[in-house]
């Protein structure tokens, strides 16, 4: 038999869950999707030649003049929609997931940093956080997008300047807590240097709760990111995330070719979704209260 | 009491400083207003007038002394496009916000409420799950794609409502409100909607965890055992008791609302300071842009002011570590 260990026991208590089940191996899918997009896509939406303005504006489930059948429809331009949906959610979950990893490392250096020294280090950062956290994520990063322009690089960093605050909050609290243990001052007296009791004893055992903040934080980042691209002011026209590409299909909405809004939508609804869910219960299995 | 306001006052003036010297000289970087702004076909003369009228051609430190000295006495400059003041076109279009997060809200609260508690008081039940999983799919779905789907739905399949706009007003005390007329009121349903759905989600997640908690409470017990009618246990003991904390999530929230209506007034074309907002991005209105940043940032200092204050009046242990009072 093996041993109990906190990993075994996060597995089976989540396997508990059917609905948890289904999301997580929702999003596995969706996340090799996107990974795997340039094999699974029917087409390269962005290769000129494969696309044939011939075939613009058709229904879901029609063929085209060349014999390929469009599934979700095509756009204006004849793009076919599915294939444009799955690079854009590559796209988006890309941003996302880039942005988020980063604001952890931020957000944890600092935090360690507020524990660890105290003092005016730590009223600093915590004040700045306060601030941050008081203005709505979105109109934040709008307004930086507003000043930096357009782009990939830049909706990540305003992703990352409106979520580092989180993960800062929650890794000083949480290593308040640790360093005050017995193993910190058992490393204390083995005169380990500081860095290293910080980020080798005190750093995994604060992991717990940012990565359940880091969960859903990645589905804000998806939805923030696609807000922004619908008001104009994330990625560009040439790397079209989910959210552009329902900010195109809106023009079109109005005259009832709903189909290249609709989709994009419903795969960044089931995204979403799924990320929520499992962030929901990864948070309940690891909320001290509702251990047995 | 005393020092502890003022060194909140002083801290938040601190911000707006702050936030005024970010703001201006981030929306400096951006691009040149010149270029959009003036007639490519205009002579030189013409172009040098434009500039010198509306102050372009100073450096940027003057420029922002400018700004430093009219934002002391109110004055945010003059939008490029509109040639109003821009704080005077901002406040022109303040009221159609506020009508739609208000009703938002109202909407949030009357379905939102009633819904959490059934949720609460029977979590088992079938109607609970689907109450909580339209609450999940509610706080997952963006809220500018959700917007699309009501036009989507009302609008373009349906034909029962207007896809955006705001029709008809009638001047009440001389500010123009929607909901007076039915031209006004079809205008406003959908995007209210919009509002509406993920803060209805918000109210019903957190009626329905106080609700669970406070069923089980002795005094729910015992007006149960005393024999009031069910009604009355769960409208009066229940309700009371569970009023607390979605108060004072809706009172944070109010900000987020006018953060998210820029998203729904561009969806609807709703004529609001979001719309507005990005409308000026986009015309690169500086100006404008700028007096709704500072706008926001004072409304948003403001709120956490009083929220701050309120606590420490409710909870005097808040006020311990800035001495005593």
């Amino acid at each position: 038999m093996t041993a109990d260990t906190p990993l075994r026991r996060f597995v089976v208590d989540f396997l508990a869950s059917p609905l948890a089940v289904i999301a997580g191996l929702g999003l596995l899918a969706i996340a090799l999707t996107a990974l795997f997009a340039g094999i699974i896509a029917p087409q390269n939406p962005y290769d000129l030649a494969q696309i044939d303005i011939m075939d613009g504006s058709l229904t879901p489930g029609t063929e085209g003049f060349g014999g390929f059948t469009y599934w979700l429809g095509s756009d204006e331009q004849g793009r076919d929609m599915l294939s444009a949906m799955i690079y854009g959610l590559r796209i988006s979950l890309m941003v996302s997931f880039v942005a988020v990893s980063s604001a952890v490392t931020v957000g944890m250096v600092l935090g360690l940093l507020a524990a660890a020294r105290g003092g005016w280090v730590e009223t600093l950062i915590m004040r700045i956080v306060d601030i941050q956290l008081s203005f709505p994520a979105l109109l934040v990063a709008l307004l930086l997008l507003a000043s930096l322009g357009k782009g990939v690089d830049k909706v990540i960093i305003a992703l990352i300047l409106v979520q580092w605050a989180y993960f800062a909050r929650t890794v000083r609290a949480a290593a308040l807590v640790e360093i005050r243990k017995d193993y910190v001052t058992a490393a204390r007296a083995a005169a380990l240097p500081q860095w290293r009791i910080l980020f080798g004893h005190v750093l995994p055992n604060v992991m717990p709760p940012v990565l359940v903040i880091a969960t859903v934080q990645i589905a804000n980042a998806i939805a923030i990111e696609a807000s922004l691209s619908f008001l104009g002011v994330g990625v560009p026209i040439t790397e079209p995330s989910l959210g552009l590409l329902i900010a195109n299909g809106f023009d079109y909405l109005l005259s009832g070719r709903y189909w290249i809004s609709f989709y994009p939508g419903v795969a960044l609804l089931v995204t979403l979704v799924c990320i929520n869910v499992v962030g929901d219960h990864v948070r309940d299995i690891l909320n001290p209260r509702m251990q047995r | 009491m005393l020092a502890y306001l003022i060194r909140r006052l002083g801290q938040a003036f601190l911000v707006m400083a702050v936030m005024a010297t970010i703001v201006f000289f981030g929306l400096f970087a951006v691009g040149n207003p010149i270029d959009l702004l003036i007639n490519p076909e205009a002579d030189l003369a013409e172009q040098e007038e434009t500039i010198r009228r509306l102050g372009l051609d100073k450096p940027v430190h003057v420029q922002f002394g400018f700004f430093l000295a009219g934002l002391a006495q109110g004055d945010l400059g003059t939008s490029f496009v509109h040639n109003r003041p821009a704080l005077e076109l901002i406040l022109s279009r303040l009221p159609a916000t506020l009508e739609l997060a208000f009703l938002g809200i109202l909407i949030a609260v009357v379905l939102g409420i009633p819904l959490g508690m059934i949720a609460g008081l029977k979590p088992e039940a079938p109607y609970s799950k689907v109450i909580m999983a339209g609450s999940v799919v509610g706080f997952s779905t963006p809220n500018f794609w959700q917007g699309l789907m009501l036009i989507m739905l009302f609008a373009v399949f349906l034909g029962w409502l207007p896809a955006g706009g705001r029709g008809d007003t009638v001047d009440v005390l001389g500010i123009p409100v929607s909901f007076l007329t039915w031209d006004g009121l079809s205008h406003l349903i959908l995007p209210a909607l919009n509002v509406a759905i993920y803060k209805m989600s918000l109210v019903i997640r957190l009626t329905r965890a106080g609700t669970a908690e406070v069923a089980l409470q002795d005094y729910v017990k015992y007006a149960r055992a005393r024999g009031l009618s069910p009604f009355r246990v769960v409208g009066v003991h229940v309700l009371k008791n569970i009023l607390i904390p979605v108060v004072t999530v809706l009172g944070l929230e109010t900000g987020n609302v006018i953060a998210f209506a820029v998203v729904t007034e561009t969806v609807f074309s709703w004529p609001g300071i979001g719309k507005l907002l990005i409308d000026s991005i986009g015309l690169l209105d500086r100006p404008v842009v700028v007096a709704y940043l500072m706008l926001t940032v004072f409304l948003f200092v403001m709120i956490n002011l009083v929220v701050d204050i309120g606590y420490s009046l409710l909870d005097p242990r808040v006020r311990v570590k800035g001495g005593r009072s």
